[in-house]
């Protein structure tokens, strides 16, 4: 620095400094307002779940009953439907519509023609963009039982009376797993494909060199190559194993397939909104949470222990 | 990648691909049905098993849809709360990811946090109802809009892009005595024209296929948007025939509706798509790199 810019007092270059600051706080104002109100605010609203919460009390002055709602949640009726309901549903997404992408991932990376390859990229990669009422206005369109031509297929191979594919209970969840591998398989390639793309070549060529066939190649270099990608994909499936999508879920609900459809998520709906128990439904939505942040810490710490990179 | 002509390669590569159009197809098929069958008559719809041709290509009931007040409301009403509410959560999500991408900036780190936090807990569905409802933001299109302002994932990448932005063109500008807001909008912002343009489009798919907060804060049937119409229309239950009966008593939710229904939800989707795609796995993999 010259001595020419040491002259001035000290006092200013400090002051312009919080000046720029301010701004820079300025700038954050709005944001930090809105994580506060609508994210932070219902983290606060959440002790409501330890109250008898009446509205025009507020979250100060109703009355506090401790675990009570959490009792009645887990010694009540719904419970272990609930748990039924939202378990399997997890069971069968980690074992079909988690593999799903990383199976086409691979086979996408098998294919040669780059040309063909990105026409198909681009073509499955759509159904993550529709909204949960369209697919389930299509699904609607294609199973019914009246209209439904999928359906019509079906019952003209298999015979008998028409099955309501989209009313029934037996057919609701492999219904929702047919739209979880629609919509989200093509979108889940991305992270695989990537990764994919991340692979040294010069690995393959040396393989080759040893002789290494094509399996070979793959076995060794291939799926190793993408094993983080799937580490970090599973603490995150795992994580949100509980969230059932909500949208998807009620929207697929009838009133003939109540009893296997309810999950955590559209009981707190039904319970908090229709019926206006807040306290009680928000004990649920919160038992619901804290499993998640379970579920998240536990599976980074399992993967850790695994010698795999984790989360964080 | 490998390249493999044995005839055992061959045939792999010839399955590969064979299941790999049959993917393709399985995306497209529905919809092009559901196309083909929004431009066929109520006949022929009933009458054929499948098609992706009308036999007469017949506009009725793109013409009533147009001509009804219920969807061109619920149109309406749709496109003004997607273009204020991307112009609202664009802005915010700019605003404070400018700041924070200031590694110098006292407090910066708890902010961030408080924004990383919230990717792993929430206050849940009902605290947030109750959040809206105290603001008495029930059946205002502003709840459509506010408690979703901004997506801490989107945030998060847009800081780290402008993170990446060479830090000597900021500080050229400031020693020509631009003001911080100054290098934003005149430095940082224009640099930031593809991010922009990316997220932008983020936000609007988001709120145009947005169904959760329709219905749990908007009440009034006036003020329906266009995926809670799509909804009633297709629903196969009760309440949602005698929903829309409410609405308008003289419409009756024919097949052919339906399908013109569907499409007019998912064409804007479809018509930004190109432009969503050519950006969107960047997007995807710079929010996957670790902080």
């Amino acid at each position: 620095m010259t001595p020419a810019a040491e002259t001035p007092p000290a006092v200013r270059p400090k002051s312009y400094r919080l000046l720029k600051h301010g701004w820079l706080y300025v700038m954050l104002l709005p944001g930090v307002a809105y994580f506060l109100i609508f994210r932070y605010w219902p983290m606060y609203g959440l002790s409501i779940a330890f109250q008898d919460y009446l509205p025009f009390l507020g979250y100060q002055d109703s009355p506090w009953v401790g675990l009570k709602h959490f009792e009645e949640l887990f010694a009540g009726p719904d419970f272990g439907r609930l748990m039924f309901n939202t378990g399997l549903l997890a069971l069968l997404t980690v074992l079909f519509v988690f593999p799903a992408p990383i199976v086409v991932a691979l086979m996408l990376n098998e294919m040669r023609r780059q040309v063909v390859r990105r026409s198909i990229q681009s073509i499955i990669y759509i159904p993550h963009f529709l909204s949960w009422t369209i697919v389930a206005s299509v699904t609607y369109l294609l199973f019914s039982a009246d209209f439904g031509v999928i359906a019509g297929w079906i019952n003209d191979i298999v015979g008998g009376p028409r099955a309501d594919y989209v009313a029934q209970e037996e057919w609701f969840r492999p219904v929702v797993v047919l739209q979880l591998l629609w919509k989200q398989t093509g979108w889940g390639t991305i992270i695989y494909l990537a990764a994919l793309a991340g692979v040294d070549t010069q690995l393959y060529e040396a393989a080759r060199v040893d002789g290494a066939g094509r399996w070979r190649q793959f076995w060794h270099i291939t799926l190793p190559g993408i094993r983080p990608a799937i580490v970090v994909m599973a603490i995150l499936t795992t994580g949100h194993l509980l969230d059932s999508g909500f949208e998807q879920i009620w929207l697929m609900t009838t009133s003939l397939n109540r009893s296997v459809a309810d999950v955590f998520d559209t009981y707190v709906y039904y319970i908090g909104i229709t019926q206006g128990s807040y306290s009680y439904s928000t004990a649920v939505g919160l038992f619901k949470g804290v499993v998640g942040v379970l579920l998240i810490y536990g599976s980074n710490l399992l993967s850790k222990r695994l010698g795999e990179r984790g989360l964080f | 990648m490998v390249k493999d002509n044995s005839p055992a390669g061959r045939a792999f590569d010839v399955l590969n691909a064979i299941v790999l159009f049959g993917l393709a197809a399985i995306t497209l098929l529905p919809l092009l049905y559901v196309a083909a069958g929004s431009f066929a008559s109520e006949g022929e719809i009933a009458a054929r098993p499948f098609f992706l041709w009308p036999h007469k290509i017949v506009t009725d009931t793109y013409d009533y849809i147009f001509g009804t007040g219920v969807f061109v409301r619920a149109l309406l009403i749709t496109i003004c709360v997607t273009l204020v509410g991307t112009a609202v959560q664009v802005g915010l999500t700019l605003t404070m990811a400018y700041p924070l991408a200031k590694r110098q900036l006292p407090g910066r780190a708890l902010v961030l946090n408080l924004v990383i936090f919230t990717l792993v807990f929430s206050g849940g569905m009902i605290p947030t109802y109750l959040v809206v409802r105290n603001l008495g933001l029930l059946d205002s299109y502003w709840a459509l809009i506010l408690p979703l302002a901004i997506n801490p994932f989107y945030l998060i990448i847009v800081k780290t892009f402008f993170q990446q932005l060479p830090e000597a063109l900021e500080e050229a500008a400031r020693i020509d005595g631009c003001t911080e807001i100054g290098v934003f909008r005149r430095i940082v912002l224009p640099l930031s024209k593809p991010i922009i343009a990316t997220f932008s489009l983020f936000y609007a798919v988001g709120i145009w296929n947005d169904y959760m907060s329709p219905l749990l804060y908007i009440n009034d049937n006036q003020k329906w948007t266009l995926q809670v119409l799509v909804r009633q229309l297709t629903a196969p239950n009760a309440d949602s025939a005698n929903a829309l009966q409410a609405l308008d008593s003289t419409l009756f939710p024919e097949q052919g509706l339906k399908f013109a229904i569907i499409v007019i939800a998912t064409l804007p989707i479809l018509l930004v798509y190109p432009f969503l795609q050519k950006h969107f796995a960047k997007g995807v993999l710079i929010g996957s790199v670790k902080e």
